[in-house]
């Protein structure tokens, strides 16, 4: 099938500049980290990232940053990242930060074709600053507009070759939402199977929103609070 | 004495009912978790995608692809479930989560909590916190009563971004325990020893004391 790619290089080669680009994960868990990598290796500049977190210093979205290869982040939470607070004090890049629940259901309605949700989130903020309110029995809502993405680079543990997708734990987070909402997904999986290795009825993803499929490698992994107790 | 984080969470723990779905937020709240009463069903739901958070993992079996909203290792407990973001969002909104325990810088009299921004000094982002604190039904904040120098948080208006409106029901700080209605903070509880006048010296917004406060037992 032609969604299948053999590695990051070739499904991404076509990723012009300026483009906008969802990259899924919670903190480093569940980024397309082959993505990534291909993404610094080809040099794409201007990029507007749609991502929760934009990574750490070295690693995830931090090396784009590092890159200076990213002209917008749109995000939740940027704790994370030194070169990420400096680039945005001097000014050097463009971020909104959106509340988290706010991310995802723009992303679900892009996803799901509806143009806009409403919700109440960041109602009396400075999130709120330019939007319209619209109270719905009794409760003001703000107008969200659903994301209008080129492309999304999402991780998922399984794959098969109709780019149907499988999750693993807490590494689904904004994965399957942003697979639904680009124009062009390109989805990095741990294991590539034939099709009909997959149980449909454990399938996540479905393959109609899956344009671009290939099997990652060396993943690291990293894990950002290493939280342990004594056997 | 002032309350010691851990007595916080304690106190907070009390609030908790068999049957109900939890959210704790990063720091003094992820305590809460360690005093669920014994033979009490509480589940925790983490944003980033999970119902049935349990302990952190034993030395070495730690995985990357299971961690909190505070991207620590966790694991699951019998009965989890996993879900994206969206749904996670979705229950908080919906109001399928029955209690929400968060930090904050500054909550004012009526209920404004802000704890997402330092306007030139910290920008982190707001997270899911605005998601939450819109939504949830009950919400808790644990923090302490002055910042670190020895200025109120609890205060007449939030002078930082607000993170939300009118949302915060309830405070539990070092010193005492306090319901927000009626544009005041109502005095609850005190600490073991800690008098009312210094808990009214350290609130800067309006404070009601009716009758005689108890003191907190542990």
């Amino acid at each position: 099938m032609k969604k299948i790619f053999d590695n990051a290089e070739q499904a991404l080669a076509d990723i012009p500049d300026g483009s906008t680009i969802m990259l899924g994960g919670f903190g480093l868990c569940g980024i397309p980290e082959n993505g990534i990598a291909a993404l610094v290796k080809k040099g794409t500049k201007e990029l507007t990232c749609i991502s929760n977190n934009a990574g750490v210093d070295d690693f995830g979205i931090g090396l784009l940053l590092k890159q200076h290869q990213v002209k917008k982040m749109i995000s939740s939470y940027v704790g994370e990242n030194a070169e990420f607070e400096r680039q945005l004090l001097s000014g050097e890049l463009e971020v909104e930060l959106i509340p988290q629940g706010t991310l995802a259901t723009r992303c679900m309605a892009a996803g799901y074709g509806m143009p806009a949700i409403f919700t109440p989130a960041g109602v009396g903020t400075e999130v709120a600053e330019g939007k319209e309110v619209r109270n719905f029995n009794g409760k003001d809502y703000l107008l969200e507009y659903a994301f209008d993405a080129d492309f999304a680079l999402v991780k998922a543990w399984k794959g098969d070759t109709q780019g149907n997708l499988i999750f693993k734990d807490t590494a689904r987070n904004f994965n399957p939402l942003m697979a639904m909402a680009a124009k062009i997904t390109i989805a990095e999986v741990e294991e590539l199977v034939p099709v009909g290795e997959l149980d449909p009825n454990q399938v996540h993803t479905a393959g109609v929103y899956v344009q671009r499929i290939f099997e990652g490698k060396n993943y690291e992994k990293r894990i950002e609070q290493l939280t342990v107790r004594k056997k | 004495m002032a309350l010691d984080k851990f007595q916080i969470a304690q106190r907070i723990a009390r609030e908790l009912q068999d049957g109900f779905y939890v959210n704790l937020g990063i720091g003094i709240p992820t305590l809460v978790a360690n005093y669920i009463p014994e033979g009490m069903e509480v589940v925790l739901q983490s944003e980033n995608g999970l119902l049935g958070m349990g302990p952190f993992p034993e030395e070495g079996k730690e995985d990357a692809d299971l961690i909190n909203a505070g991207k620590q290792t966790i694991t699951t407990l019998p009965g989890s479930a996993f879900f994206d973001s969206a749904m996670s969002f979705g229950m908080i909104r919906s109001g399928k989560i029955n209690l929400t325990v968060l930090g904050a810088m500054e909550v004012s009299q009526d209920g404004d909590i802000a704890n997402w921004k330092i306007p030139g000094k910290m920008v982190k982002g707001m997270g899911g916190a605005m998601d939450l604190v819109a939504s949830a039904k009950n919400i808790i904040v644990a923090m302490m009563h002055t910042n670190p120098k020895g200025e109120s948080k609890l205060l007449p208006e939030c002078s930082l971004p607000l993170t939300g409106k009118r949302c915060v029901k309830k405070i539990v700080t070092e010193l005492a325990v306090l319901e927000i209605k009626d544009g005041a903070f109502h005095l609850l509880e005190r600490a073991p020893g800690v008098s009312v006048e210094e808990i009214k010296e350290k609130t800067a917004g309006k404070l009601t004391v009716e009758g005689q406060i108890p003191e907190m037992i542990f």
